[in-house]
């Protein structure tokens, strides 16, 4: 491996990964031949497929790769950006995949004949896989893209192992395939946004920790001092995924042969765990991961360091040690005990000044550069992200409140909650990266500005039309489902109720038809970018000057 | 590239220059809530109240939770009463925290799309149930949810019951080593074929149900054999509210 001459050979890591595979798939053969339902034995077969098709992606790329793979060429680091292009192009698909199958499922809610009675298309299945597409298919690639990228350029080192970051791509978006059409095989685990079954999710454990040691080895690599504060955030993000993942997922399989498992907690405690889970999915998946995301494009598109680097600090301890606690505020009046509403409750106002920290953070970066705003719309995309996160994080600790819970719980103003999250800030924020990134990744120019400015109206109008809708028929289903004649009886039936959300429900899927609108137009921009003749190397890429963490 | 000069927090380079001790710092904080908010739920004895009646489901039972898992009816239907005026009367009593104390996973949802289920069992008749799988809008003309008509015409697989009840049986639930053995029986005989006395001995309080007049049972027997007992497991008549304030 580090002979001098040019001699290739093969290395251990190759040797490994190919003896790994092929037992993988022996193994997945095996189990196919014994699985107790035909879904799983689909699975297993998928299994054993693409252990057969990473061998020979191993052998044909050893065919085609150098002798040596330099870490530095010109006394400038090699970067690896191998991954980053194949993670930023998957997450649009998974974009697009995902909000379609949003749109699909707010259309079910509004015109119930598009269940068509069978199985694979009803609600209960294709709200899991809307969910993990969104969260875990989208914003899981752009994480995962954006982290291979921006540790490399502020560690200014190559991306650490060979083989190890295509497995991890490669093999994320393999876990996706399998918890996705897992979910409309009715293969699920009923976790709200842990589904997956054990046998996949051991699989993304393994990719996980892979990630992990890339990412650590890419930071031990460096060659500034300072870690910079993006990492910091994408490291608890990494970190913290991995515990919750672990600990929500103690279950015990019925069978190797059986897709179904069993969690070892029930009830109450069960109840807990997941939402101990489920709330920090939201805290670390989908908000320390992209304000990981926002410290270094905002700063970068801007050209403008970060405005306070003692804020950063601050806010990056408290969000990650508040955020832990918060999980019980989904469970108020519950049969969950009280001490632990209370302690859920508490930590979810105070969680509400570490977010708008971060806020503060991202916004006030632009202090001398908030003219770039009329005429740079990536920007403008990334700045609105960033206004949406301090929306949601007040609105969230507001619900969080028990009285106010009392009514919101249980009502589609959750679901409005989630969507000024994801769609205003998780999916601005990645829109406004992935148009960054991509031209600096494949040295293209941006095909069209005008375009991305189609992109933010029309993503923007449906997001208000979105939210706006699900607070009318959150708040109005709640007070229906409380409210009392003169003589003392309940008002309206459950069916009033929900018979009076019809017309919300009809706007919600416009906006949500706008929303996906704005991916096709973003889709077809970065196709007429990549199909454009490559530049020089950007610009972007000679001047790596970041303000450092200090 | 900031001209300005910067303020240094000195304690903190120590985090910023070695990514093991960051790792170290953020495992720590991210270690404290969860401990503080899970662990003692697994030791506070109020935790969970002490009740009769509370049962493990019946082999038939078990099957249609799995079918209730399987179709995500929780994610429209919530299992959680709240002691809120409004709820209470509208459901039934609040739930408690042992009425879920065998559901691995717990079903309590986070959405009604569609009314709260925790106390459905015996407010309808099998027959309205199975009219309403097949087609809700036949006896809810407004109602939103999907069809489920192949339920009825899917028979159920429970040719590794025993299994199920196995696995259940080590991660806690109280199936004996009888109920384990007679698994495929008990099925059978409370979908409506014979031994319905030695099931209601190993089960109390289940409901022998006449749901297979035609052939095998289905997986709309078995979801309807679980939504028919949800919620009756505790006589409330008979429950002390005081005796479980915590």
């Amino acid at each position: 491996m580090s002979t001098s001459g040019a001699v290739k050979s093969v290395r251990t890591g190759e040797v490994g990964l190919t003896i790994v595979l092929i037992a993988l798939g022996f193994a997945a053969i095996f189990i196919t031949s014994r699985a107790y339902t035909e879904a799983f034995a689909f699975h297993t077969s998928l299994f054993a497929l693409a252990s057969f098709a990473g061998v020979v992606g191993i052998a044909l790329r050893y065919q085609r790769r150098e002798a040596e793979t330099p870490l530095v060429i010109d006394g400038r680091p090699n970067y690896n950006f191998g991954p980053v292009k194949f993670l930023s192009l998957a997450a649009l698909f998974w974009g697009l995949a995902g909000t379609s199958v949003g749109l699909y499922i707010a259309l079910e809610l509004a015109f119930p004949w598009l269940n068509f009675d069978t199985a694979f298309i009803n609600f209960g299945r294709l709200r899991p896989l809307h969910t993990s597409a969104v969260i875990f298919a989208f914003g899981g690639n752009v994480l995962l893209g954006t982290s291979f990228y921006v540790v490399q350029r502020t560690c200014r080192a190559r991306l650490a192992g060979d083989l190890a970051p295509w497995f991890v791509a490669l093999g994320y978006n393999f876990f996706i395939v399998i918890a996705g059409t897992g979910y409309l095989l009715g293969i699920t685990r009923s976790h709200e946004y842990a589904e997956p079954e054990w046998y996949a999710i051991s699989f993304l454990v393994v990719v996980w920790v892979t990630y992990l040691l890339v990412f650590l080895g890419t930071v031990a690599r460096r060659t500034e001092p300072h870690i910079y504060v993006a990492n910091w955030f994408y490291l608890a993000f990494i970190v913290t995924i991995a515990v919750l993942v672990l600990g929500n997922n103690t279950e015990l399989p019925v069978s190797v042969f059986s897709s179904k498992s069993y969690p070892v907690w029930s009830g109450v405690q069960d109840a807990m765990i997941q939402w101990w889970y489920g709330h920090n999915a939201v805290g670390f998946f989908l908000t320390a991961g992209f304000l990981a995301i926002m410290y270094y494009f905002v700063p970068k598109r801007a050209e403008r360091p970060i405005y306070s680097y003692r804020l950063s600090i601050v806010h990056f301890w408290a969000l990650i040690f508040l955020y832990i606690w918060a999980g019980p505020h989904h469970l108020h009046y519950t049969a969950l005990p009280d001490w632990a509403q209370t302690l859920g409750m508490t930590f979810s106002i105070m969680l509400w000044m570490p977010s708008w920290g971060g806020m503060i953070n991202g916004l006030m970066t632009l202090s001398g550069a908030w003219d770039k705003l009329r005429t740079d719309p990536v920007l403008r995309m990334m700045v609105v992200s960033v206004a949406f996160y301090g929306m949601a994080t007040f609105e969230g600790p507001v619900m969080a409140i028990k009285a106010v819970n009392s009514l919101s719980h249980y009502t589609d103003w959750g679901i409005g909650h989630v969507h000024s999250g994801s769609l205003g800030w998780v999916a601005f924020v990645s829109f406004g990266a992935l148009y960054c990134m991509i031209p600096w990744v494949f040295q293209r120019e941006l095909y069209s500005k005008r375009l991305v400015e189609w992109h933010f109206w029309i993503a923007t109008i449906g997001i208000v039309f979105y939210i706006t809708a699900m607070w009318v028929a959150g708040i109005m289903q709640g007070l229906m489902w409380r409210a009392y004649t003169d003589q003392g009886y309940l008002e309206y039936s459950f069916i009033e109720t929900v018979q009076a959300m019809h017309p919300m429900y009809v706007i919600r899927a416009l906006g949500g038809a706008m929303f996906v609108s704005g991916i096709v137009i973003m889709i077809f921009n970065i196709y007429k970018t990549l199909a454009s003749p490559a530049t020089a190397p950007a610009a972007e890429l000679g001047a790596a000057k970041l303000a450092p963490a200090e | 590239m900031s001209s300005t000069p910067t303020i240094r927090l000195p304690s903190h380079k120590i985090f910023e220059t070695n990514s093991l001790i960051l790792l170290i710092g953020i495992v720590v904080a991210i270690a404290i809530g969860g401990i503080v908010e899970i662990v003692p739920l697994f030791y506070l004895k109020n935790t969970i109240e002490t009740v009769k009646g509370i049962r493990p489901y019946t082999p038939l039972e078990l099957a249609g939770f799995n079918i209730y898992v399987r179709e995500g009816c929780y994610l429209c239907h919530s299992q959680m009463i709240r002691p809120l005026r409004d709820e209470v009367e509208r459901y039934g009593h609040y739930s408690l925290a042992a009425e879920s104390m065998y559901d691995h996973p717990f079903q309590w949802g986070s959405k009604r799309n569609g009314p709260d289920l925790a106390r459905i069992g015996g407010k309808y008749s099998d027959d309205w149930h199975r009219a309403h799988l097949n087609d809700p809008r036949s006896v809810a003309p407004a109602s939103i949810m999907p069809g489920y008509p192949f339920l009825a015409q899917t028979p159920l697989d429970y040719s590794h019951i025993k299994e199920n009840m196995i696995a259940l049986s080590r991660v806690g639930v109280p199936y004996t080593k009888e109920d384990i053995d007679n698994a495929a029986d008990d099925l059978r005989a409370q979908a409506g074929a014979k031994g319905g006395d030695a099931l209601v001995k190993r089960y109390p309080k289940a409901i022998v149900r006449d749901l297979t007049a035609e052939s095998d049972v289905t997986e709309a027997d078995a979801l309807i054999a679980y939504l028919q007992q949800l919620g009756t497991h505790v006589d409330f008549k008979l429950y002390d509210d005081a005796a479980n304030i915590r």
